[in-house]
């Protein structure tokens, strides 16, 4: 056991951090923010060129094969610079759900251009309620609610349900007939979009025989259902859960970052002749964020640890877990940064209330905590 | 990074495991398993126990008569005792006064006392908090006086200390006393070895507000303690005081126990059909959760102990959640119940599991306030962690 990090773990941080720190400054965010799109494909670029767009790709693909602990290794270091980018969706999402449910085929002509950035590839999932995407002669109609950097795709992969019964996954190009992209900003300033489709064309892509199988044997699939049908939803999930643990390794980058900058802040703001964090109300607030961060970061490991589990109620447990304990430490954190930064937590000027809204963006994002810690109850009765 | 045990350390744990199941008497177990005190017999029996298969003193170094157990092995073996429903091992002379005669005692001391601290002979109970003296542990007001005479130096000891924890069944109790009253406060403390038969020495119970007889007070009058029980350098005794409560603070997260006792209040639970309540169902998960984040945040204090041997103030995050959350649980245990947590002291009301709850619950505040107060540990994270 241990949780030291090997010399090219340390160098794959070491390069983000330079990145955020020398490309990635407030203000180059800022600008990229006011843009039209919301974000830069100029700076994508720079990411492909910079390898991490590459490393959980593959190698055959033209990847660097990592896996879960790389990929928080880096968003963790992204974290505090708030990426606009859609680096989880697109370089950690959508490989992962690529290589679970697309053919070889498939695979082979999208992956390298994933590691290139020649394309952006994003999954839309979450149907607007009322208003489920559902398929009829390989034609898709719906809507798909807040996608998270819709707007940058040059390829969506697209959940629907088949008028046969079941669920697909399909691919539907921006830009055709029926397929509109309403885009738009969020709390976070990321770009994202709502996907409108009106019999708009569509592909197949889930590699449905052997999924399903694969499912089926491993007893996640209800036995009465048909498996290659449901064998859809079941990958998704599998690949948004390699997305949770990416996400929960952000949220405690940007806590790490929230903390330090709280704690400075309290060393140099002076009120009553002395810096408030001579103040015991507030070095006890300081203590309790803290041990948030801490069981942030501990529970951020163990999602990373478990995000790939075949065992599929071990991984949710251990997600659920996860993100409850992020979620908690997001809340928490980010109001208290806020709060002890007094009137300067409520500007637009400081990074720290763009941290703030990020950390609570997270907590909503993929399940909210609520949903989580019922999920973790449920999971843990029955195991 | 590796979160997984290595092939020896999970050999080791079943070790262990197997050792605890068929050693344990069942008496014991059932005992510690449904929340009830043990007498000085039972704990005096498992030490043995323990002693014969050369396992009693989990952290002590091999030249003392310990195992030499890495801190994940002592780990491993507090959790599986836990797990196995054995009982916590008494601490005051195992990871109290043992790591300082090791570690400041000189060798006549370390032969005299530590011994008969791995095979129970002699219980040991802790000297240190005073009526006037809890969280600032420094201004202790108990007196000792240097006399010289033909029968040999010693020392007049005058003073009381309190919430001395099973001083009843103690033969030693290692005290912190003031030999420099002028000095400024912490350095004019020293640290005695007293024998609890002294004339002058009386213990007088204190009765807490689960009904148990825990604590106690210790009234010191005129008691003559020889010179050779000095530890150490006379006035040097804070230094010691410090480094025992650093080794106070190992496995202080209580992760194994906690285990125990979330098994059993989902057992409970289940028995309530309480689990079937969402909200409750939701309060358990949560407990659930910050316990596997407390697990894995001691797995990385452990991994880091590695390379920097004793924990430093990190070891007060692990108290204040391991406390919080061992207090949650027995708070969620009375609720499952419902009134049956109520009847006091009886055993034939209510299930079997419920009648220990309410006392249960209530003798576990301590938790919070002994080891210093979860406030004392919040000081020093936001000190000595933060800087502030």
């Amino acid at each position: 056991m241990n949780f030291d990090f090997t010399e090219e773990q340390v160098a794959l941080v070491d390069t983000v951090r330079r990145f955020v720190a020398r490309d990635y400054g407030f203000e180059t965010r800022r600008a990229i923010r006011a843009t039209k799109s919301g974000w830069s494909r100029e700076t994508w670029q720079s990411l492909a060129d910079l390898g991490v767009l590459a490393l959980n790709i593959e190698e055959e693909h033209g990847g660097l094969g990592y896996g879960a602990v790389e990929a928080g290794l880096v968003m963790n270091a992204f974290g505090a610079g708030l990426l606009l980018e859609p680096y989880l969706a697109a370089a950690i999402v959508a490989p992962a759900l690529i290589r679970r449910a697309a053919s070889a085929d498939f695979q082979a002509t999208w992956l390298p251009k994933i590691a290139t950035g020649e394309a952006v590839i994003i999954l839309a999932h979450a149907d607007a309620r009322g208003e489920p995407v559902s398929e009829r002669d390989g034609r898709l109609s719906g809507r798909k609610a807040v996608v998270a950097h819709g707007g940058c795709a040059d390829l969506l992969l697209v959940s629907a349900r088949l008028a046969s019964g079941g669920s697909g996954l399909f691919a539907v190009t921006p830009g055709s007939a029926g397929v509109t992209l309403h885009s738009y900003p969020t709390l976070d300033g990321q770009p994202a979009a709502d996907l409108i489709l009106h019999d708009a064309p569509a592909s197949r892509i889930l590699r449905s025989a052997t999924v399903g199988a694969d499912a089926a044997a491993n007893g996640t699939l209800d036995a009465t259902l048909d498996a290659t049908l449901n064998a859809a939803l079941d990958t998704i999930e599998a690949a948004l859960d390699i997305g949770l643990a990416a996400l929960c390794a952000e949220a405690v980058g940007i806590l790490e970052a929230t903390v330090a900058a709280t704690t400075d802040y309290l060393k140099t703001r002076q009120q009553f002749g002395q810096p408030i964090g001579r103040f015991q109300a507030l070095q006890h607030r300081m203590a309790d964020m803290l041990l948030h961060l801490e069981q942030a970061r501990s529970m951020s490991y163990l999602a990373a640890m478990h995000c790939a589990d075949e065992d599929r109620t071990a991984r949710q447990r251990a997600l659920s877990a996860a993100k409850v304990t992020i979620g908690q430490a997001c809340r928490f954190i980010g109001q208290n940064a806020v709060q002890l930064h007094g009137g300067m937590g409520m500007t637009d000027e400081l990074i720290l209330s763009h941290w703030f809204k990020r950390l609570t963006a997270i907590e909503m994002s993929f399940g909210d905590t609520d949903m989580h810690l019922q999920r973790f109850a449920r999971l843990s009765r029955a195991a | 990074m590796d979160l997984t045990f290595t092939a020896e350390e999970q050999a080791f744990r079943e070790e262990v495991r197997r050792f605890v199941a068929e050693q344990l008497p069942a008496a014991i177990r059932h005992k510690v398993t449904n929340g009830v005190h043990l007498n000085r017999d039972e704990h005096v029996q498992w030490q043995r126990i323990l002693h014969r298969r050369g396992w009693g003193g989990p952290g002590w170094p091999q030249e003392f008569g310990g195992p030499g157990w890495t801190p994940t092995e002592q780990y491993i073996f507090e959790e599986e005792s836990a797990r196995g429903g054995a009982p916590r091992l008494i601490s005051f002379g195992l990871k109290m006064i043992a790591p300082v005669l090791m570690a400041f005692g000189n060798p006549a001391q370390q032969q005299r006392f530590l011994p008969k601290i791995l095979s129970a002979e002699e219980w040991w109970c802790q000297g240190y908090s005073e009526p006037g003296a809890g969280s600032d542990l420094a201004s202790v007001k108990t007196r000792a006086v240097r006399v010289n005479s033909t029968e040999g130096d010693h020392y007049i000891v005058n003073g009381q200390k309190t919430w001395t924890t099973l001083g009843q069944y103690a033969d030693w109790i290692f005290c912190l006393v003031r030999t420099d009253p002028e000095a400024k406060k912490q350095s004019g403390i020293s640290f005695l070895l007293i024998d609890m038969k002294t004339p002058g020495v009386t213990v007088r119970p204190i009765i807490t507000l689960d009904g148990a007889h825990e604590v106690n007070e210790v009234w010191l009058e005129e008691v003559r303690v020889p010179v050779e029980n000095l530890i150490g350098e006379e006035n040097k005794g804070w230094t010691y005081a410090k480094f025992l409560l650093g080794h106070e603070r190992t496995n202080i997260a209580g992760i194994g126990i906690a285990k125990r006792e979330l098994a059993r209040l989902k057992r409970i639970a289940e028995a309530e059909g309480r689990l079937d309540d969402p909200l409750f169902a939701a309060r358990v998960a949560q407990v659930e959760i910050d316990l596997m984040a407390l697990e894995t945040t001691n797995l990385r204090v452990l991994s880091a102990e590695r390379v920097k041997k004793a924990p430093g103030p990190e070891a007060s995050i692990l108290k204040i959640k391991g406390t919080e959350i061992q207090q949650a649980i027995a708070e969620l245990m009375m609720q499952a119940v419902g009134p049956y947590a109520l009847p006091f002291q009886q055993q034939d009301v209510g299930p079997e599991y419920a009648a220990n709850l309410g006392a249960g619950y209530c003798n576990l505040r301590k938790l919070s306030i002994f080891g210093g107060a979860n406030e004392i540990q919040k000081n020093i994270i936001s000190q000595m962690i933060m800087g502030l």
